[in-house]
């Protein structure tokens, strides 16, 4: 077996999100393919995206905090709202996931990158230019106003006329083109880049869930590309897909919608599921519970995802048959969910736990969830539907699901990751500050909208009047959102603080079981200096504690396939060597992707100039730009990978 | 401790320069080009239920196959039958059968030339037989084949855009009803799939002419006739239920 002569050891501190002996500074960034490094964009520019939003989230919370309060206009707190839901879902959940996503699967699957180094580079500029597009205007007024779900015949020219919701179409394509591009390239990286050993129901949970969610992107986001399609061709060149007057049905762009936004709730927690179903067997130092069954439901829940759309629309009257059969599919989520919460308990039932931050995170996940779930089951029956819908209940629900749920399970996955990251440990005394505050904050903040939905607070309203009993439930809420205001600003210091003060940590931060804990924090740019070969489904704990996998399935290494006395070679010592002098082909940086991103992002964007009358600069900027984001295309296409 | 330089796993190294490992043994490229198809799929399905839905649904005519009139809402089955319509009111049915047949056929003719493209560059390097013709030599050009599904839909591309422009000429736009709104928005789509596929084999075809195809380039070519028969195959879909069913 070919070894090479005596490849020199780089020693340095760890630290930084790339291993020492690699190109440092802003071009290496700019130019970048590596699913790491992309990765680690993710999270940053996810990050400032969340700080945005919860800024948003904090000025509606204190125009709502009393009665009759002037603090935003009507016409502002419609763009808040619109901006908060929008950039949570699009702009900071989705893109947190991915940062997951690119970190994570490539290492959990025992791979040196995913399918398509570029092509990634390309989705994150792209989501990038594309968050820039649709956050900027609301600085100036005219951002987007007509909700998340943008709603038509509402969103059309008749009833929105100006610029706001031209940013909002054309922004979510270009998010669109982001997330299926990354989709396309997950899937393949997932299918076709498993070591050997990694069958695939020895993958990771987190790369299972993953691994659906890359499906439910490639399906439901067409549904929606064709909706945003017709409502830009509404706006912008006069067709009548939404124009009721001319026979429109005006429940088409609801269904559309909905088709595509259902599976996306499952898009935005499922990542999270599978971060919980890492964080609690490590802390509870036993494998997953149920593993099997564990796929199984998550793969239920994301097919599931697709026949219940409808009860979403409930309220539109679509006759007691179509109701039921939407309400029966609904109550059948629960038991794929339930299943997973059970299991998770399971995991943890006599289990060794340790209650590090990231542990409080994932129990809160189960905890929080489930909460969010039940309410959930509530209103998947359509007569209780009809009482809470368009109400402050349906806020108080799905605030619990995505922010119980996936926020609170991603921050577990940040406090868990962080280390292997940045090859730092976050401090576990200001990340308690931080999970007490999110933890008691958000359950003060979302608990009373219940309360307040019920007395039938209507969503979407600026302000309202006393005596309607509202008043107090507001205050809590408002007090609560001050308070996960002080959990982000501990979350943010500690964020920022530990990359360079924290506790070094090692390859194995925590006693992990799977292969992204066997190479070096942070991993160097070929991820495995040999690629593993794979036994069980916790190929380092077969390692370190077989004890702990006996009860598992085990392939033992094929002699011919292994020759060294470790399965997985593992680098205790803080040794790094350069894929050049390990003699691992690396792909090439490049711009190309960037510029790709940024043309075609110009390209899209172009048309907002028709509104503005500047009929030419809009037809100059999309030809110039397209034929420029073609020549990026056959540039980047042209050049050899590594 | 050792360390190994291999992408493939030990055991293995040296056999296959520069192919790496996969979990499936397929080529990476071929796995993203089914997803890209599972997607486009919903794509088109969303296009097609909403011209479904609206079929019917549109105010004024023209209307896809029934005759009608400009100033009423009256709509028949013939001229005569648009009852109390002034002649020059009156309204053709908008689809034209027998030209969109025509330009079916092309398209279905043009993925046999992709099929036989993609044989064509498959079997480059092979010696023809003694006594080959014409037609064993063209057979045997990847070049030709490329340039005649290329051909194929640039034709396709120009019967469309016939199509379109006589449709505008008998009073349907984009803007005129919903018919108009779903008809060209749904097959102007497939129309632009259609030129992505023909920008593609050009690509493939100045590749060809520049450095030559050969059966190592299989993957690069397989990857664009699958999209192409994909293309092929939602026409078969559109001209079914647009076209042949009123």
């Amino acid at each position: 077996m070919a070894t090479t002569a005596a490849p020199a050891p780089i020693n340095t501190p760890a630290g930084t999100s790339y291993a020492p002996g690699e190109a440092t500074g802003i071009w290496s960034w700019l130019t970048t393919v590596d699913h790491k490094r992309i990765g680690t964009l993710y999270l940053w520019t996810a990050l400032t995206f969340f700080i945005v939003a919860g800024i948003e989230a904090f000025i509606i919370r204190l125009q709502l905090m009393k009665p009759n309060n002037q603090l935003v206009s009507a016409e502002m707190y419609n763009q808040l709202f619109t901006m908060h839901g929008t950039t949570m879902v699009f702009l900071v959940i989705m893109p947190l996931s991915a940062a997951f996503f690119n970190y994570l699967i490539p290492l959990q699957i025992g791979a040196r990158d995913v399918a398509f180094p570029r092509l990634n580079a390309f989705s994150y500029w792209v989501y990038l230019f594309g968050g820039i597009f649709m956050t900027v205007p609301i600085f100036f007024d005219v951002a987007p106003n007509g909700g998340w779900f943008g709603y038509a015949p509402l969103t059309t020219m008749q009833f929105s006329g100006g610029l706001n919701i031209d940013f909002w179409v054309i922004g979510l394509q270009i998010l669109g083109v982001s997330s299926l591009a990354a989709a396309f390239n997950f899937i393949t990286t997932i299918i076709n880049m498993r070591a050997p050993g990694m069958s695939l129901m020895r993958m990771p949970i987190f790369t299972w869930m993953s691994f659906v969610v890359q499906f439910l992107l490639i399906l439901a986001f067409p549904a929606i590309t064709i909706a945003l399609f017709f409502l830009q061709f509404d706006r912008f060149f006069g067709t009548q897909f939404y124009e009721i007057a001319a026979g429109a049905d005006p429940l088409l762009w609801q269904h559309l919608f909905w088709v595509f936004g259902h599976p996306e709730v499952y898009i935005l927690i499922l990542p999270a599921f599978g971060l919980v179903s890492e964080i609690l067997p490590t802390f509870s130092k036993k494998p997953l519970f149920g593993y099997n069954v564990m796929v199984y439901s998550g793969i239920m829940i994301g097919f599931l995802g697709f026949g219940v759309w409808a009860h979403h629309m409930f309220a539109v009257g679509m006759g007691a048959t179509a109701d039921t059969i939407f309400a029966m599919a609904t109550l059948l989520i629960g038991i794929p969910t339930g299943v997973k919460i059970f299991n998770w308990v399971a995991t943890m039932w006599g289990g060794n736990i340790r209650f590090t931050v990231a542990m409080k995170f994932a129990i809160s996940l189960v905890a929080l969830f489930t909460i969010g779930g039940i309410s959930g089951v509530m209103h998947s029956s359509p007569p209780t539907d009809l009482q809470q819908t368009d109400t402050y209940f349906i806020v108080a629900h799905f605030h619990y699901v995505l922010f119980g749920g996936s926020i609170m399970g991603i921050m577990g996955g940040i406090y868990f990751y962080y280390p292997k990251i940045f090859g730092r440990y976050m401090s576990e005394k200001l990340g308690n500050w931080h999970f007490w505050s999110f933890f008691v904050g958000m359950n003060m903040t979302f608990f009373p909208m219940h309360y307040a939905g019920m007395l039938g607070m209507p969503r979407r309203i600026y302000t309202y009047d006393i005596g309607q009993g509202w008043e107090q439930f507001n205050l809590w809420s408002t007090v609560g959102a001050l308070l996960q205001g002080v959990g982000l600003i501990c979350f943010v210091y500690n964020f920022v603080k530990s990359r360079k003060r924290g506790e070094v940590a090692p390859n194995d931060a925590w006693g992990a079981g799977t292969l992204e804990w066997s190479i070096p924090s942070p991993p160097p740019d070929y991820n495995f200096a040999k690629i593993p070969y794979v036994t069980s489904r916790y190929p380092l704990w077969d390692i370190k504690q077989p004890e702990m996998t006996a009860e598992l399935t085990h392939t033992a290494p094929d002699a011919g396939v292994i020759a060294d006395a470790h399965a997985v070679p593992m680098h205790e010592e803080t040794q790094y060597y350069t894929a050049k002098s390990l003699g691992i082909p690396m792909p090439f940086p490049t711009i190309k992707p960037l510029f790709a991103a940024l043309f075609m992002v110009l390209m899209m964007a172009g048309l907002v100039f028709i509104h503005l009358d500047l009929f030419w600069v809009a037809i100059f900027v999309m030809i110039g730009s397209g034929a420029a984001f073609v020549g990026s295309l056959y540039g980047w296409l042209t050049s050899p990978l590594e | 401790m050792t360390v190994a330089t291999a992408d493939t796993p030990a055991g293995h190294e040296g056999h296959h320069e520069h192919v790496h490992y996969t979990s499936t043994g397929l080529e990476n490229r071929k796995i993203a080009i089914w997803a890209l198809i599972g997607s486009e799929c919903m794509l088109f399905a969303s296009l097609i239920s909403t011209y479904l839905i609206y079929k019917g649904r549109s105010k004024v005519g023209p209307f896809p196959h029934e005759w009608s009139c400009k100033t009423s809402n009256v709509v028949g089955k013939t001229a005569e039958l648009v009852a109390g319509c002034a002649p020059a009111d009156v309204l053709k049915p908008i689809l034209d059968i027998p030209v969109t047949s025509q330009s079916t056929f092309v398209l279905l003719m043009s993925s046999l030339a992709m099929v036989l493209a993609l044989a064509a560059v498959e079997n480059k390097g092979h010696p023809l037989p003694a006594g080959a013709g014409w037609w064993d030599r063209c057979l045997a050009s990847s070049k030709f084949w490329l340039m005649a599904t290329a051909v194929m839909g640039v034709a396709f591309i120009g019967y469309q855009s016939y199509e379109f422009t006589s449709f505008v000429h008998e009073g349907l736009t984009i803007k005129t009803n919903l018919f108009g709104s779903s008809f060209f928005t749904l097959t102007g789509f497939h129309g632009a799939h259609v030129t992505v596929g023909v920008l593609w084999l050009m690509s493939l075809l100045w590749i060809d002419r520049t450095r030559g195809l050969g059966p190592k380039d299989e993957l690069v070519v397989d990857i664009c006739a699958l999209y192409w028969h994909f293309v092929d195959v939602v026409w078969i879909v559109i001209f079914t239920l647009v076209y042949l069913i009123s």
